[in-house]
């Protein structure tokens, strides 16, 4: 995914606007971006508070300001710089934050970033992006380069099958349709349950939605009617539970009065057993796993 | 009364440097004894600094941005001093539905660009501004002033090593060295006396002055070293003009009563 996002900023290079911060890090993938855009491709070090700083002080300039670093660096240790200095002043600084949830798997917890976004956006006009597939930066990074808003993007790995045609980028997007209920799935995960849902009979087979932009933009017509039609509800992202989009879901439908009695929320857990692995490991912790995941949509399977 | 002392001082020109900044501290004084509050002592310290800033040194092509947030009384001073703010608008200071609040506001008033108040932040906000000009190939500086106990955030170090290897010789640090900070003396805290050498250590071109005498800036800003960034070390008083405040930890805090108000205006004005 980080590939396919750096093809897309490089697309961009001629834009006079473009600045991009790396906090020291991108080696053996950001170097083509490099290349393309010279020196408005700064190295601000392992300081990230003040690179946060200094693309405020860029956009409020007039620039198209990034930084990157990898997910829990760029969230966690310069969130004042965040709020303060990006989000009070309504700045569109785009803070792209590489491997999120558990992707940094056995380098360890100070890696991990699964309270990435739901940090973020408890700060006013923030947009949190996860991309599910490749593809969507295509579209996605162009959209950027226009957005007034503050906006975290989270990259994963895409996981879907390779010769797969995932939909256009947005906010909400059906991959899979079935009878056995609704797997809502937050980034990537979309993708590493794909093809296991579409190996199940329809009648076991959820339907599989992605969601890819925070806060959660109102559900769609679709959405909406095969909640209502069939009971059960999952909803899966690797993240913890508070400030989850899952939580944010269920108040819309609360709101709605579409509370569904058959709902399961599975989130990020921490580190259960104490014990560190790929991220594949963490999230069969999780439950997140996709046989798990599925499991969900068993005939008898109680929620 | 004191409203009609800060009327009679009347400077016949803004180019006497010391009858504007009997003047400033009057309107400071007074502006902080109608709201009721204190932060009196780093305001005192950053006014003559301010006055020097926005009438002599900013032009259209620079940028000022206030590190030490918790001087915004002496920034809207300096504001009113030159006509961006008015009577009016001073009144407004730490009332409800204001604009004036006691740290520099995220909106509403042009001439701040940053909200601040939480310390770390100026110096790499200004480096950030300073680097955006250079793209640009826009004249001008970007110009921030700082506390000393600022210097404590290992945010202020990151924004120094960065604005020094960018070589951003369009930008200026300017610090206010009060020699005070929020719960003792800055030696006292967290020594790193003398800080100038620190600067200069980092390889800044780093110049000392008196924080008080506005031409020293004035003319302590007409160095352009050919590498960035310039440093200027200010050494102030914290509640400098008004004795009974000066270089005492409390008036970091304390409002006054109506006596104490009215003994430093007499002081002030007699000066
Ligand atoms: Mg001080």
């Amino acid at each position: 995914m980080r590939q396919a996002f750096c093809d897309s900023m490089v697309r961009e290079q001629s834009r006079e606007d473009f600045v991009f911060l790396t906090g020291d890090l991108g080696f053996k993938a950001l170097e083509p971006l490099r290349e393309a855009i010279h020196d408005r491709f700064i190295n601000a070090g392992v300081a990230e508070q003040n690179m946060v700083s200094v693309a405020a002080g860029l956009a409020r300039q007039g620039f198209r300001a990034w930084t990157y670093s990898i997910a829990p660096f760029m969230f966690a240790r310069p969130f004042e710089q965040i709020r303060n200095d990006v989000c009070l002043h309504r700045l569109p600084v785009i803070m792209v934050g590489n491997g999120g949830g558990y992707g940094y798997g056995v380098m360890g917890a100070t890696h991990h970033a699964i309270e990435d976004y739901g940090v973020l956006l408890t700060l006013n006009g923030l947009d949190a992006l996860i991309p599910a597939f490749d593809s969507d930066f295509t579209t996605l990074i162009p959209s950027l380069f226009t957005t007034q808003r503050p906006t975290y993007l989270r990259l994963g790995l895409e996981e879907k099958p390779k010769d797969w045609t995932a939909p256009p980028f947005a906010p909400w997007r059906k991959l899979v349709s079935g009878q056995a209920g609704t797997l809502i799935a937050v980034g990537p995960i979309a993708g590493s349950v794909w093809a296991s849902c579409m190996e199940r009979p329809e009648e076991t087979r959820p339907n599989l939605w992605c969601l890819s932009q925070l806060p959660v933009a109102d559900l769609p017509e679709e959405l909406w009617r095969d909640i209502s039609q069939t009971p059960r509800l999952v909803i899966a992202e690797e993240h913890v539970a508070t400030g989850s989009a899952g939580s944010a879901i269920a108040l819309k439908l609360a709101r709605m009065g579409g509370v569904t009695s058959q709902f399961r929320h599975v989130t990020a857990l921490g580190y259960p057993s104490g014990l560190y692995g790929s991220q594949k490991f963490h999230r069969a912790e999780c439950g997140l796993a996709p046989a798990s995941l599925l499991a969900a949509f068993d005939d008898k399977a109680a929620l | 009364m004191s409203g009609s002392r800060l009327e009679a001082v009347d400077c016949p020109s803004v180019a006497d440097l010391a009858c504007r900044s009997r003047k400033a501290k009057l309107r400071l004084l007074q502006m902080h004894f109608e709201s009721g509050v204190g932060h009196l002592g780093g305001n005192l310290s950053s006014l003559d600094l301010l006055l020097a800033i926005y009438h002599d040194i900013l032009t259209s092509d620079d940028q000022f941005v206030l590190s030490k947030g918790h001087s915004a009384g002496a920034l809207y001073v300096a504001l009113w001093s030159v006509g961006r703010l008015t009577d009016d608008d001073l009144k407004q200071f730490h009332r409800d539905g204001t604009r004036m609040s006691a740290h520099p506001p995220a909106q509403g008033i042009e001439d701040v660009l940053f909200a601040t108040g939480s310390l770390g932040h100026g110096v790499g906000l200004a480096a950030g501004l300073a680097m955006g000009r250079r793209f640009q190939r826009r004249p001008g500086r970007a110009i921030c002033l700082t506390s000393d106990g600022e210097w404590n955030e290992g945010s202020m170090w990151e924004a120094l090593i960065f604005a020094k290897h960018q070589d951003l010789n369009n930008q200026v640090i300017i610090v206010d060295e009060n020699g005070l900070q929020g719960f003792g003396s800055t030696t006292e805290v967290a020594n790193i006396a003398p800080l100038a050498d620190k600067f200069r250590a980092f390889g800044c071109t780093t110049l000392q002055i008196n924080g008080h005498d506005q031409m020293a800036l004035i003319e302590a800003m007409e160095t352009r070293p050919e590498e960035g960034p310039l440093v200027i070390v200010a050494k102030t008083i914290k509640g400098s003009g008004v004795s009974f405040m000066e270089n005492r930890m409390e008036w970091h805090y304390l409002p006054m009563t109506a006596a104490q108000y009215e003994s430093a205006c007499v002081e002030v004005a007699n000066t």
